[in-house]
């Protein structure tokens, strides 16, 4: 049986500046159960990261605000969490991978110290313990311990991230968000670091939310997997419905056509006509409509309804 | 008649550094033909952005020759490389440092019409810039806008407007979409192989992206820490790959399909070494599976192993 590990209801963010508004996340529900990944799919400005930062509540508390909804992570709901409580579920219960290994590690400790910071603060281990324990998960990230004293700057792009993926597995958690982790690093090194986060992931049972812009990382890691555009999730199913599922988004349709393919010999790609819209400035009905091949009257006029085909979701006017 | 544009010769760069000499490109020797595309691919730090730059002379080359149309660029005086600096134009990888913010769209794409004098009148120059606009999709409404106003794809079609400026026959794109969502990404590279079949240009591509380099691409071009690797016609590459280190590129990209998942894919272990003074025999030996004894002492030679097909490895 499937038990829910976290569920989002109805959430809203915006960012609230001087000159605008920006409504990053309009009204997104999701749910993911233990032991599972899901991916999250879109491109720059789709509120991807917005979503993963008010789970682990690290939005920018001047500028963000979190209008409604709620975040049940365990049977309680994450945003009436003092800040004092959600800090010990923090790289505890729910840690996070980032996307620059450069500039996500403190240049002036040391890996172990590093490592060491999350163990001291949430589990009660001893001296000799923690020690035991930063060993322990370097060897799971295939780091050799006897790097453990050096500084970040020793490190390469690849092994950077390991040491921050060690961090986040530290305690054990039971939800792991990784926010682009490979984004920033080479090809080779990218599918060590991916089939590394498989296999630690079905090794560990961790939960795991992965948010990429890129579909090919989630076809290798995901069970489930949801596209966003302009703050909405467009469509959610298992990785099955959203790969080889005949129903579509128009968006992840266009999405699949950009990607250049390569076992089809094919010279031209078929992209999506225009371009994301200002967040500030979003447009009426579908928010897709203005670049959508399909667009109707209704699209202009109505924001559609998520219409649910055996779990899979897909909120276009086209399927209501 | 020979139909090559460009030909690069045993082309070598070297960088001192306190270290010592960092063989950035070693010895490369490419031939483009007139309308085609040579990708050229591998991961940061094999050189490739350095030989993108070194052929068109932004790097002075330690050693080999670049001719284009049969001359050898090397040899031309400030003035004569000026003059050629017309024909040859480069796109750069980054949209958002490459324009600079004080200037508007149109003067952005104004500014090499002006340093080389090439309109005396207003109007003219006005016409051209707005014809550059259409022909690379800028709607004339952005004439007179910042580049802090567009996002990164309409700033790379304003990168690629100022290089089709001079009517250049040959374009060095220095990963043009690297930086780009996928969905723009795919519209400017439908926009560069829709120009290069209008202008007849002329594309050294240069990428780290293999599925991309796949859809543009003739000829690609595998480098790893200075050196080629592999070459081949774009199609005999990817269903024929002889070097281990190109299948361990084309093996790990992550691919949109399922099916693929938990399968060990074909990667490599290890990371790029430094190319720092390299020691000699085959640089990628030290990662490589298939390491022969031969392999740490002595340096493959680039060979032809079918037809346009070549290869350099022991094995």
């Amino acid at each position: 049986m499937r038990e829910k590990l976290l569920e989002i209801r109805d959430l809203k963010v915006i960012y609230k500046t001087d000159e605008e508004t920006v409504e990053a996340v309009n009204n997104i529900d999701l749910d993911l159960y233990k032991g599972e990944s899901l991916g999250i799919v879109g491109e720059t400005g789709a509120g991807k990261t917005t979503t993963a930062l008010s789970i682990i509540r690290l939005l920018p508390y001047r500028v963000a605000k979190i209008l409604s909804g709620e975040i049940i992570f365990n049977e309680q709901n994450l945003l009436e969490l003092s800040e004092k409580d959600m800090r010990k579920i923090r790289g505890n219960n729910i840690s996070m991978i980032f996307q620059d290994p450069m500039s996500s590690l403190n240049p002036v400790l040391t890996v172990e110290d590093q490592i060491a910071e999350v163990l001291r603060l949430h589990m009660d281990y001893g001296k000799e313990m923690i020690k035991k324990r930063v060993k322990e998960v370097l060897q799971l990230v295939g780091i050799p311990h006897d790097r453990m004293f050096e500084y970040p700057h020793q490190f390469s792009g690849g092994m950077k991230q390991r040491v921050g993926i060690a961090i986040a597995l530290a305690c054990d958690p039971d939800l792991l968000i990784a926010d682009e982790p490979t984004t920033a690093l080479d090809v080779t090194i990218q599918a060590q670091v991916l089939n590394m986060i498989d296999e630690l992931q079905s090794r560990l049972k961790t939960s795991m939310i992965l948010i990429t812009h890129d579909l090919g990382v989630v076809a290798q890691t995901c069970d489930n997997v949801a596209i966003m555009y302009a703050g909405e999730i467009v469509e959610s199913g298992t990785a099955k419905d959203i790969f080889e599922g005949e129903r579509h988004h128009p968006y992840t349709e266009g999405l699949f056509g950009s990607i250049p393919n390569l076992d089809i010999d094919e010279k031209r790609l078929n992209p999506i006509q225009g371009v994301m819209p200002e967040p500030s400035m979003l447009p009426s009905g579908c928010r897709f409509h203005p670049r959508c091949p399909h667009c109707m009257d209704i699209c202009i006029a109505e924001s559609p309804q998520s219409k649910s085909f055996d779990g899979h979701h897909i909120k276009c006017h086209l399927f209501l | 008649m020979s139909n090559k544009l460009i030909e690069v010769k045993n082309l070598k760069k070297y960088f001192n550094t306190p270290m010592g000499n960092l063989h950035a490109v070693d010895d490369v020797s490419v031939s483009i033909d007139r309308g085609k595309t040579l990708g050229v691919v591998g991961e940061s730090g094999c050189g490739k952005s350095t030989l993108g730059k070194t052929i068109i002379r932004l790097h002075e080359p330690t050693e080999g020759e670049v001719l284009f149309k049969g001359e050898n660029i090397f040899d031309y005086s400030k003035k004569d490389m000026k003059k050629l600096r017309s024909s040859i134009q480069i796109i750069f990888q980054d949209p958002y440092s490459s324009l600079n913010p004080r200037m508007t769209v149109s003067r952005l794409i104004a500014e090499p019409l002006i340093s080389n004098k090439i309109y005396k009148s207003k109007r003219e120059m006005e016409d051209r810039i707005k014809s550059l606009m259409e022909t690379v999709g800028l709607s004339g409404r952005l004439y007179n806008a910042y580049p802090h106003e567009l996002d990164g794809g309409r700033r790379q079609r304003i990168g690629i407007a100022r290089a089709l400026a001079m009517n250049p026959d040959f374009i060095i794109c220095d990963e043009p979409v690297s930086a780009l969502d996928v969905s723009i990404q795919a519209q400017i590279l439908n926009l560069l192989m829709d120009l290069q079949e209008e202008l007849e240009l002329t594309y050294l591509f240069i990428t780290h992206d293999l599925s991309v380099v796949k859809h543009i691409s003739d000829e690609i071009l595998v480098m790893y820490l200075g050196q080629s690797v592999e070459k081949a016609p774009y199609k005999e590459l990817f269903d024929n790959p002889i070097h281990p280190y190109t299948k361990a590129l084309l093996g790990s990209i992550p691919k949109p399909i399922l099916g693929e998942r938990g399968k060990i894919r074909n990667t490599i272990k290890g990371e790029i070494f430094t190319p720092i003074n390299p020691a000699s025999g085959c640089r990628f030996a030290k990662r490589c599976d298939y390491a022969k004894e031969k392999c740490y002492v002595e340096d493959p030679v680039f060979i032809e192993v079918s037809e346009n097909h070549f290869v350099a490895c022991h094995i």
